[in-house]
């Protein structure tokens, strides 16, 4: 396969489109639902994460995930992009150049890691913080995307995950979980936004992004690509509409906060199936994983009292794994070359997901726990009560977000 | 002279400015305050969660005039800034002894 120009163009602005979920889409959209005296903190994590991983993306982190080494890792030999020249086509998708690829999947890995800020928001050490995205991003991230996307294991055994509801959702939302369960919950465990119009932009910011994210996943500018953007954007719609209306009916107040997280809850449930699924999937797939979440956050959330501070366990966990297990009953012939059990193909993909979800999820909770731990014994992973009665962005950073003149 | 502070409901402010002015009271010190009363707080709903607003947020409106114009004053901001519900606020009316007014050096109610 020779170097398609045209998919080149896509993939380019789809890593730029990739770039502005973490900075700033999820940067501010954490920072809104953040107490006035730590936002910036919050939006401090999830950039230093983009940057602290991307980095080790560059020496390490590409190799381990996409060379070809053994079913659960990568090999060295592309150790600091050893012997890649800008022209060379990528190994795993030969109309791309190489370059590229590294680039494009760079933005995956250093989402994936951002993401779990939002559970540790307004408690967590910063140096804490940089240690977790190094041990994590290497001991989780790197293994399981090989798995996947690699040429490992579970890509053998035919675990499908489109644009990374295991990879990513579910990893990030794991992690999150553990480290929120480590961490204990703030002395002021609430969330007091401190600026919905913040989440609202960064609502939209992540929406848009998502089109480089789950439509640049195909990896080519071809129709699954479209129908997989498409898709997308109907899953959030729909999972925006319903999460409103369950408040609605359950509290009595259409809330807009319910409205960006029904449609955070949609984008991070369809990703997984966003290249196997035709429109009504994507109808379907919004409102399950609006229901599921909206149950994962407003009920389990509150019975079992962890503090997933902005809730991404309950909704990019529990919406990634959801997304994945659908994809094995929605799967379209239509739309690629998998049959899920809706369409006649058995219970075979199914059982793949199946094992996809549980093999990730219990490898992400016993090597976060352990990462989470030895990091609390090495360093601390909380702040003083009194820095965190204060805020971060004075203690940690020396700074507030809005400054009075007198 | 007496000091009228009106504690009031925010969105009264400019009916009780507007009353104010119509009485030829020509100015006031304006104050974002926080408390509470008999009203005590409210909540909030964030994702399911209930938040409960102890310190509600109201404006308290200072006015100094002559002794003999406080009813009249105490009765323009009454009438402007009541909508009947709970939380409506209140007035307190208290004595001062000096005013000054800075640029002129013109003292008490020549310097009002």
């Amino acid at each position: 396969m020779k170097i398609v120009a045209a998919d080149n163009v896509f993939i380019f602005v789809s890593t730029a489109f990739v770039l502005l979920m973490s900075v700033p889409a999820l940067a501010i959209f954490y920072a809104g639902l953040t107490k006035v005296k730590s936002m910036l903190n919050t939006i401090v994590m999830v950039m230093v994460a983009f940057g602290v991983v991307s980095l080790l993306w560059l020496m390490y982190g590409y190799s381990l995930t996409f060379s070809e080494g053994n079913g659960f890792i990568g090999d060295l030999s592309y150790l600091f992009l050893h012997g890649i020249l800008p022209s060379d086509p990528a190994p795993a998708a030969p109309n791309l150049y190489h370059y590229l690829f590294i680039f494009f999947q760079m933005t995956f890995a250093a989402i994936a890691v951002a993401l779990m800020a939002g559970a540790f928001v307004e408690r967590m050490k910063f140096v804490s913080w940089i240690v977790v995205c190094i041990a994590w991003a290497t001991l989780v991230y790197f293994p399981v995307a090989h798995w996947i996307w690699g040429g490992g294991w579970l890509s053998q055994l035919g675990t499908l995950d489109f644009a990374g509801g295991l990879t990513i959702h579910e990893t990030s939302g794991l992690g999150a979980l553990v480290g929120a369960l480590l961490l204990g919950r703030r002395k002021d465990a609430m969330m007091l936004p401190s600026s919905l119009p913040l989440t609202a932009i960064g609502t939209g910011l992540l929406w848009f992004g998502w089109f480089g994210f789950n439509g640049g996943s195909a990896l080519a500018m071809s129709a699954q690509a479209v129908s997989a953007a498409f898709v997308t954007t109907i899953a959030a719609i729909v999972g925006g509409l319903v999460w409103m209306g369950l408040e609605w009916i359950k509290f009595k107040k259409p809330t807009s906060l319910g409205l960006f997280t029904g449609i955070i809850a949609g984008l991070a449930t369809i990703t997984p199936a966003s290249g196997f699924v035709d429109i009504g999937g994507g109808i379907l797939i919004g409102i399950v994983g609006a229901l599921v979440c909206f149950w994962a956050v407003v009920y389990l959330k509150n019975r079992f009292k962890y503090d997933d501070s902005l809730d991404v366990f309950g909704v990019h966990g529990v919406g990634g794994m959801v997304g994945a297990l659908m994809l094995g009953f929605l799967a379209s012939p239509d739309i690629a070359d998998t049959k899920g059990l809706l369409y006649g193909g058995g219970f075979g993909q199914l059982w793949s997901e199946l094992v996809g979800i549980v093999v990730v999820g219990l490898y992400t909770v016993i090597v976060s726990y352990g990462i989470f731990k030895v990091v609390d014994l090495w360093l601390g992973l909380r702040v003083s009560k009194d820095d965190e009665q204060e805020g971060l962005d004075e203690t940690i950073h020396g700074e507030k977000a809005y400054v009075k003149e007198y | 002279m007496k000091k009228i502070e009106a504690v009031i409901k925010p969105f009264k402010l400019d009916d009780v400015k507007e009353a104010l002015s119509e009485i030829g009271i020509t100015g006031m010190t304006v104050t974002e305050v926080k408390g509470y009363g008999r009203q005590q707080g409210h909540s909030e709903l964030y994702r399911g969660a209930e938040y409960v607003v102890d310190f509600l947020p109201k404006v308290k409106v200072e006015v100094v005039v002559p002794a003999d114009r406080v009813d009249e004053v105490v009765e323009a901001i009454t009438q402007a800034a009541r909508t009947g519900k709970i939380g409506d606020g209140k007035i307190f009316v208290m004595d001062v002894e000096k005013v000054v007014r800075i640029r002129t050096g013109e003292e008490d109610e020549e310097a009002l």
